[in-house]
């Protein structure tokens, strides 16, 4: 059963294409990471997915639902982190949980809100502004408000971007928690290769807006002859690429 | 959907309850509007006598009704305006929450807006100039109900330019209406009008709504056929605004405008 499912999907702005031609799947409790440099389309993909862009081309289910038909049955179980949104900074965190408490229509909220209060250590900060925030408490209450609705798919673009490598490990070790707790899907958008090779059990690898390759990490360590994925990476965007059939 | 409509409420009541620069915001300019024009109708009906009072009356009548069609269509435009200066439409956007829930949420809060605005001048209009607006009578419900309506309307087509033109087209929110406010006949009636813009004026929801008033002022009559006349205009309006809303929605979400906008 698959969570996620990507049938050549496409966006093109004009001449030229953000997304091309790209299909992949993610079964249901499995992490999955969308690798790629920039403007290799990885975000592009995730707001198609969400149903934030229209898609030019192709067809995108989600826990069963066609996103171009149907989109908010299937956010209802979604939710989603980026630190390129915001959330607004002059409520406080508690406000700002209430909020998307109310629009995920989140079953006893408070309650729902004291526990990732003290999952995710929010305790000290949670009426505090959101725009008063470091740059780690300000990931920890993007990752709260993504999991306010216990979501059935999580869609993280770059969770740990600008995170010192203490905060960034303590998020990580609480996502692997969450999903090993939750079953809870997760496609991972990222630049860090080391997360990706912690945290993903597949990795669908973008370049210039199409699927180059794909693979679980160990497999894609064994076909380019290398001990770690940035490598890989490296092989891929530089075009060295030396993977041999296994 | 109540839910969901109330917690976009609800990020903006946190927003005011908290901050009173923001609450005295809203009624500053009501207020500031209303002195202005009251002391000029003082010093009219003491130079003038009985007829310019009337005037004065019809003058107050006016300020504080266009303020309630000023306020109704900031209340809704500046919350959006809000949602994309905080960068938080990325969230909204891919939340259950409808785009026609966030306009109702959008709507709820020009009313919160509109009354907390308009509802101190009109206190002082009463105790400061001896105007009575609710001297009308019920007939003032219906003109407050067409006044808003028409706000929403005009806010609904502010937001959709904003949704096409990004930040480029904020300004609008502030100044749109301003540029309604002369065809409108709100301090003086249709006939002032040249010849030829009088079908404009007409065709203006608040046209119908001013004249209306002045009848009841003036000669303490309902015009029904004006107000039947500011419904139905009303509802093209709305339509016509909740078309283009729709369509501009639609187009943001192909061109990608709801990931960069406010950026």
């Amino acid at each position: 059963m698959n969570a996620i499912q990507v049938e050549r999907l496409s966006k093109r702005y004009g001449s030229v294409a953000a997304v091309d031609d790209i299909s992949f799947r993610v079964p249901t409790g499995a992490t999955v990471g969308l690798l790629g440099g920039n403007g290799a389309g990885k975000t592009t993909t995730i707001a198609m997915l969400l149903g934030l862009l229209v898609p030019t081309s192709g067809r995108i289910t989600v826990l069963g639902h066609d996103i171009a038909k149907d989109r908010f049955a299937a956010l209802a179980r979604m939710n989603f982190s980026s630190p390129y949104v915001a959330l607004p900074s002059r409520l406080t965190v508690r406000e700002n949980m209430q909020v998307y408490g109310h629009l995920y229509n989140v079953p006893q909220m408070h309650q729902r809100i004291a526990d990732l209060s003290r999952e995710l250590d929010l305790g000290t900060i949670l009426d505090r502004p959101a725009g008063q925030l470091s740059a780690g408490q300000k990931t920890r209450v993007a990752l709260a408000k993504a999991l306010i609705n216990r979501p059935d798919v999580l869609l993280l673009d770059e969770p740990t971007a600008s995170l010192d490598p203490d905060t960034g490990d303590l998020v990580r070790t609480w996502l692997e928690q969450y999903r090993a707790d939750s079953g809870c899907t997760i496609l991972l958008a990222s630049h860090n290769m080391a997360e990706v090779e912690r945290l993903c059990s597949h990795v669908v690898m973008l370049k210039k807006g199409q699927v180059v390759d794909r693979g679980s990490p160990d497999d894609l360590l064994m076909r380019y002859g290398r001990h770690d994925l940035e490598a890989v990476f490296l092989d891929i965007a530089r075009d060295r690429r030396q993977a041999v059939e296994a | 959907m109540v839910r969901r409509i109330w917690g976009m409420m609800f990020r903006h009541v946190a927003l005011y309850r908290r901050s009173w620069p923001r609450l005295l915001e809203l009624c500053y300019w009501p207020i500031l509007q209303m002195c202005i024009w009251g002391f000029t109708a003082n010093f009219l009906s003491a130079r003038m006598g009985n007829p310019a009072l009337m005037a004065g009356a019809t003058l107050l009548g006016g300020v504080l009704l266009w303020e309630v069609t000023l306020r109704s269509q900031m209340g809704v435009s500046i919350s959006f305006l809000e949602e994309m200066w905080s960068r938080n439409l990325g969230h909204i956007f891919v939340s259950p929450l409808r785009p026609f829930e966030m306009v109702l949420a959008l709507i709820g809060m020009s009313v919160i807006r509109m009354l907390l605005g308009v509802g101190p001048a009109i206190l002082l209009a009463w105790a400061f100039y001896a105007f009575n607006l609710f001297a009308m009578g019920p007939v003032l419900v219906v003109f407050f109900i067409n006044l808003m309506i028409m706000g929403w309307a005009v806010a609904l087509g502010v937001v959709s330019l904003v949704l096409r033109h990004g930040t480029g087209a904020e300004p609008l929110a502030w100044a749109f209406l301003f540029g309604v406010a002369p065809f409108s006949a709100v301090f003086y009636p249709v006939s002032v009008l040249p010849v030829f813009i009088r079908p404009f004026s007409y065709a203006l929801p608040t046209t119908h709504v001013f004249e209306g008033m002045r009848a009841a002022l003036l000669q303490g009559v309902v015009r029904w056929d004006h107000l039947a006349a500011a419904f139905a205009l009303n509802m093209v309006w709305l339509v016509a605004a909740a078309v283009l809303f729709t369509r501009q929605f639609h187009a943001a979400r192909v061109s990608g405008a709801l990931i960069s906008i406010g950026e």
